[in-house]
């Protein structure tokens, strides 16, 4: 038996052996890791205006990891997240071009449509897989790219600033389509609010809720659910729609306040970067916050990395991904224990 | 169009589409023992960046092959351990897998875009290449072409033909009754997950090395799931995912023939192309649908209807040996 | 040969499935096996054909002691066990099941194996066609492959866990002769696990009873039925007689229904069924029975012709229409497919709440569910997940889980894998429902149940249901002729 402060410290593992990898390649390309990881913390946490950065950051991830709580509840992977930003961000794009309107009808109005542009998309994923059978990853990851396509369609088409061709993103919207932002940040405390609300209603719906149990039973047995009494295809519909439109408003908020236009790649790899918060977490609600918030800074702080050091920025997704499947690895000293246990038999 | 041309299309898709076959093969002897590797996309830009780097600092194509085909496997041990030894879900280690590929790729390979290095030369059989159409299409080629064209049929024999491959679909539909006949059940399916995975790596080099020759980032994505799905639409069948692998070649040669011929209509229509064919597809084989067709069908059409498009995954697909 | 069980122990936690159970069967013999529900029957084979490893004790064979790592090992040694449902591979075919774990040459002579395996199947009786698919063979014939791969694989033991549900009475029969022949001519040992006492009786010279995972008695045979089910039960409740039925309202009608899967198109179909009758389907698995059944609850479309509950259509109901409306399906996979392992008790009692809001009640349901396990005996509490109760215990539940007033229940094998108890306890409940006018139409594979629990019967055979028969002027043996297709 191993003794009980291994075990206690035993989540901090694969923390620790992420840290290892990334500094063996960090080593491998001549740099410092300790220079490097003090730059990531500075470049999260160095200065009031990087802390905002971090919040800023994390609200849109936030919603969709939120969001994928009640999909992973249903038995779905909803990969399809990131077009369902993408179209969020569109929808918001859409209103605030057409439209001109008092502040706060405006930014209703944007947010509103933005919910509706990601539920749209989830919605469409959720059609494939329940009436044509089409596997819920196959059918979000094209859906991903055709949004990605019809972005650059639109920010070089329809949606080009008048002085020209390029393709990087539409004219910066008018101060009364934007959100409020905290003193000059990219940090919008309504944003903050609206995740903060989102965040609780999918946490009682979880716990408390009709919907809630039917999407456990779902996720767990579909076909028992069906027979059971539960529209397993309108709840499975549903539960993607309701994540598309949490998508959707982490969308907004990307166009809305980190960004002040539609750009190439606007959602940043948030969708993919939820999964894996989603995942990090073991599912469980109450940690999701956490560790949204710490793959924020892990971010923010890479970004600050490869100014200073001109190395690739992907070097965040690295750490997180890696972070992520040691836990798949090691995260769980019982699941090992039972391969010791196989072991010792053979 | 003249013949000429159209011979040289026709061998273009070919060599296009080789890459994607090894992949599909590979891919479908690891399904057919029952785990979904769905680590491909990023598989394949790891070792296509490895491959590509590997060649060009040793100026040896066979080392590039070899360290694609080492950094596929390596990927697939990871998720064959981490299902079959601690019966973690495949999809979630697959996924973790599949963006990790891409980061690493791109970080790795940072100091090695856009550098010429080594390609495959080209090798055109005698006697055989000299077969009116044939010929010049599948003889005049350079040697990926040949390894993905016996791939196919040696894949295919070995799993519908031989025994060992009737125990690797054994283990694929019904572990727990292969494993009361004495099938090492894991044990397959750790070698076909690696082998499997080592293919995918040698199609991922075979892009930086052959096809769209050299790195940069992002070189390949797209193209794993692209064949992920092909495996789905080619029912589990080498031959037949073969055929997917043309035809989806052939429709992006179509596109780019489209392109030149349409220039007002904007480059995005096309490349939305294979992302809508491949939602096509897997509708076209899916079994809602094909159920929903089956049942309305004329009679003298159901047999060939169903045989054309019914397909089934393994049985025992992604799902773990229970024995106890 | 000689196979000795030596103090065998297998605990899953809590449950002692094997508790110090000693056992001796000679060769040339014929044993049976008898037990409850989860008596331990199944896990003590399990252990002796190499499928599972006991937590102590020893297997001896001839004399000398065996450890088994898998069941190949075990065939090796010669024991083989065939398995209710068997452990062959659907999609595969014939031949290649046969030769799958076979340790011969790397490609395979397919025109030699199908040449053996045809004439080891005329040995014993069978008819093999090597080129056909597993899956549309019927339960049976793949029975009777199991049991020639076993014997080309050298068993000297054979054991049978239920292998008489299912298939057919020519199958049976053909089953039984083979098996004796097995023992009297070829000396192997045979052991027959099964609820059915009658075969019991019929094949077997002894038996051996398990109860709570120890042995509690043998017998040899023949001998008195009542014997058995008192070493079997501690008490067992006296049989109630049923009443027979009065109402004359229609329940169910179809007339001229035509109800279709990709797989097999039914003939149309002229039903009706009244209110408090019992209504019994008999008939091959996959011979129309489950379609018919399917598509009364709303699950599979009714193409042509019309359907009516009451005076109501439901032609175009949907399931869970139909649930709304009085109609109750159970399948027959219970865990698969009406119960959803990893939930508890009282999440499904809040599942199948009709009058939830948004949200749970969760006080109510856990009231409601205490109430229920307790007033239908179910050994478990409301905090147990569905998949730590035993088969017995699920299928209470299921019972649990009904709504109060119901018009019509649909059962797909009621009783299927129940020992007698359990079985007269769901058919008690059926009869309590029977009274308030609700009226019940199940499949059953035991031909002796549907006779004795009907008021009425209807056969299927290929797509075709037969005339309508009064259950109380037939016999297992007509229905045996109507389901070979006559008429
Ligand atoms: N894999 C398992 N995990 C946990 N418990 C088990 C397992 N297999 C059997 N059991 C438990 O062990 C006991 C004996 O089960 P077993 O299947 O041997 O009974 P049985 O006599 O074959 O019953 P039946 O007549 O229903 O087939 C039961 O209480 C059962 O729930
Ligand atoms: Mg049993």
């Amino acid at each position: 038996m191993r003794p009980g402060w291994l075990d206690r410290i035993w989540p901090l593992l694969p923390v620790l052996a992420a840290l290892a990898f990334t500094s063996v390649l960090l080593l491998l390309f001549k740099a410092s890791p300790v220079v490097a990881f003090s730059a990531m913390l500075e470049g999260a946490f160095g200065s009031s205006e990087r802390i905002l950065n971090v919040i800023a950051f994390w609200i849109p991830l936030l919603l969709c990891a939120a969001g994928l709580l009640i999909t992973f509840q249903a038995g779905l992977w909803n990969i399809g997240i990131e077009g369902q930003i993408i179209l969020g961000s569109i929808g918001a794009t859409w209103v605030a071009l057409s439209l001109e309107l008092a502040a706060p009808l405006q930014i209703t109005l944007e947010i509103l449509a933005a919910m509706a542009g990601g539920a749209l998309w989830a919605g469409i994923a959720g059609w494939l897989k329940t009436r044509g059978g089409v596997h819920e990853i196959f059918g979000g990851l094209a859906l991903n790219n055709l949004a990605i396509i019809l972005t650059n369609y639109l920010i070089s088409g329809p949606w080009q600033p008048p002085e020209g061709g390029s393709f990087r993103g539409t004219v910066p919207f008018g101060e009364h389509a934007l959100l409020p932002l905290f003193d000059g940040s990219r940090f919008s405390p309504l944003a903050l609010i609206l995740a903060g609300t989102a965040f609780s209603i999918v946490m009682i719906a979880l716990r408390n809720s009709t919907w809630g149990l039917k999407l456990k039973a779902l996720g767990r047995n579909s076909r028992s659910a069906f027979l059971l009494g539960v529209s397993s295809n309108r709840e499975a519909v549903l539960a993607m729609m309701f994540c598309g439109a949490l998508a959707g408003l982490g969308g907004a908020v990307r166009v809305l306040s980190w960004f002040d236009s539609l750009r190439q790649s606007i959602s940043g790899g948030i969708g993919y970067l939820a999964l894996l918060v989603v995942m990090l977490a073991a599912y469980r609600v109450l940690w999701v916050p956490f560790v949204a918030f710490f793959f924020s800074a892990v971010l923010n702080g890479a970004i600050v990395l490869q100014l200073r050091t001109q190395l690739h920025s992907s070097l965040g997704d690295i750490l997180t991904g890696v972070m992520v499947l040691f836990v798949l690895l090691l995260g769980d000293p019982i699941r090992l224990r039972g391969l010791r246990r196989a072991k010792d038999d053979g | 169009m003249d013949n000429g041309q159209l011979i040289a299309v026709l061998a273009s898709i070919l060599l296009q589409a080789s890459p994607l076959i090894i992949a599909v093969c590979g891919e479908t002897l690891t399904e057919r023992a029952g785990i979904v590797n769905l680590s491909l996309d990023g598989t394949m830009l790891l070792s296509a960046m490895t491959g590509f780097v590997a060649a060009h600092l040793t100026d040896n194509l066979m080392l590039g092959f070899a360290a694609g085909a080492a950094v596929g496997a390596f990927f697939a041990l990871i998720v064959a351990f981490s299902s079959i030894q601690l019966k973690q879900s495949q999809v979630a280690t697959g996924f973790v897998l599949t963006l990790l590929g891409d980061s690493l790729s791109a970080f790795l390979g940072q100091e090695y875009t856009r550098l010429p290095g080594p390609s495959v030369p080209h090798f055109a059989i005698p006697i055989l290449k000299d077969i009116p159409i044939l010929g010049p299409i599948i003889f005049n080629q350079d040697g990926l072409v040949y390894f993905a064209i016996l791939l196919i049929f040696a894949t295919s024999w070995w799993l519908f033909r031989s025994r060992p491959g009737l125990e690797l679909r054994s283990a694929g539909e019904r572990p727990e009754a292969a494993f009361a006949r004495g099938v090492n059940v894991r044990r397959l399916r750790y070698l076909y997950t690696v082998i499997g995975g080592a293919l995918v790596g040698i199609a991922g080099a075979a892009y930086s090395l052959d096809v769209k020759i050299g790195w940069s980032e992002g070189h390949t994505r797209g193209l794993g799931w692209i064949a992920l799905a092909i495996v789905i639409f080619g029912g589990w069948s080498p031959v037949r995912g073969a055929i997917g692998a043309l035809l989806f070649g052939a429709t992006k040669a179509a596109a780019t023939v489209l392109q030149r011929a349409f220039p007002e209509v904007s480059v995005v229509a096309f490349n939305a192309l294979p992302w809508l064919l491949m939602i096509g597809v897997l509708l076209l084989v899916s079994n809602k649908i094909v159920g929903r067709l089956l049942v309305n069908a004329p009679p003298a059409l159901k047999r060939p209807l169903q045989r054309m498009l019914q397909v089934a995954p393994p049985a025992a697909l992604g799902t773990e040996l229970k024995n106890e | 040969m000689r196979v000795e069980l030596q103090n065998i122990r297998k605990h899953f936690g809590e449950v002692r499935a094997n508790d110090d159970i000693s056992l001796i069967f000679e060769p040339g013999k014929i044993y049976g096996l008898l037990g409850e529900n989860g008596a331990g029957k199944s896990t003590l084979m399990k252990i002796l054909s190499g499928f599972q490893k006991p937590d102590g004790g020893k297997i001896i064979l001839d004399g000398k002691a065996r450890r088994f790592d898998s069941p190949a090992d075990a065939l090796a040694a010669g024991v083989g066990m065939l398995y209710q449902e068997p452990l062959d591979m659907p999609p595969f075919l014939v031949l290649e099941n046969y030769l799958l774990g076979q340790r011969r040459g790397f490609a395979v002579n397919a025109r030699q194996a199908a040449k053996d395996l045809r004439e080891l199947g005329k040995k014993y009786g069978f008819d093999i066609q090597p080129e056909e698919h597993i899956r549309d063979l019927s339960l049976g014939e793949r029975q009777q492959l199991e049991l020639l791969r076993l014997l080309a694989g050298g068993a000297q033991l054979l054991i049978l866990d239920e292998p008489t549900t299912g298939i057919s009475t020519e199958q049976k029969v053909l089953l039984f002769d083979s098996m004796r022949k097995l023992a009297k001519d070829e000396g192997k040992t045979l052991i027959l696990v099964s609820h059915k006492l009658d075969e019991v009786q019929d094949l077997c010279s002894q038996v051996f009873v398990l109860r709570k995972g120890k042995l509690v008695g043998e017998a040899k045979l023949p001998c008195p039925n009542e014997l058995l089910v008192n070493l079997m039960f501690e008490k067992l409740p006296p049989r109630r007689e049923r009443a027979s039925r009065e109402q004359k309202q229609v329940a169910l009608e179809l007339k001229d229904a035509v109800v279709a899967t990709p797989r097999l198109e039914l003939q149309p179909l002229n039903l009706t069924v009244y209110a408090g009758e019992v209504f019994g389907l008999a008939g091959l698995e996959g011979s129309g029975q489950e379609i018919l059944l399917k598509a009364c609850a709303g699950l599979l479309p009714i193409r042509s012709g019309s359907m009516q509950l009451g005076h109501q259509p439901l032609d175009q109901l949907d399931y869970h229409a139909a649930r709304a409306g009085g109609i109750s399906y159970m399948a027959a996979g219970r865990v698969e497919e009406g119960l959803v392992a990893g939930l508890t008790l009282t999440e499904h009692m809040a599942l199948v709440d009709q009058e939830a809001g948004f949200f749970v009640d969760w006080a109510g349901s856990r009231a409601r569910t205490k109430e229920r396990v307790q007033h239908f005996q179910v050994v478990g509490t409301s905090e147990s997940t569905v998949e730590q109760l035993s088969g017995g215990n699920q299928q209470r539940f299921l019972f649990a889980m009904l709504p109060s007033s119901l018009k019509l229940i649909l059962l797909e094998h009621p009783t299927r894998g129940l020992d007698i108890r359990s079985t007269d306890w769901i058919w008690q409940q059926l009869d309590e429902r029977r009274k308030d006018g609700t009226a019940i139409l199940f499949i059953s594979a035991d031909l002796d149940e549907v006779v004795e629990r009907s008021d009425r019967i209807a056969v299927f055979s290929g797509g075709r249901m037969s005339r309508v028969v009064d259950a109380a002027k037939t016999n297992a043996e007509e229905l045996g002729h109507l389901i070979g297709g006559e008429q």
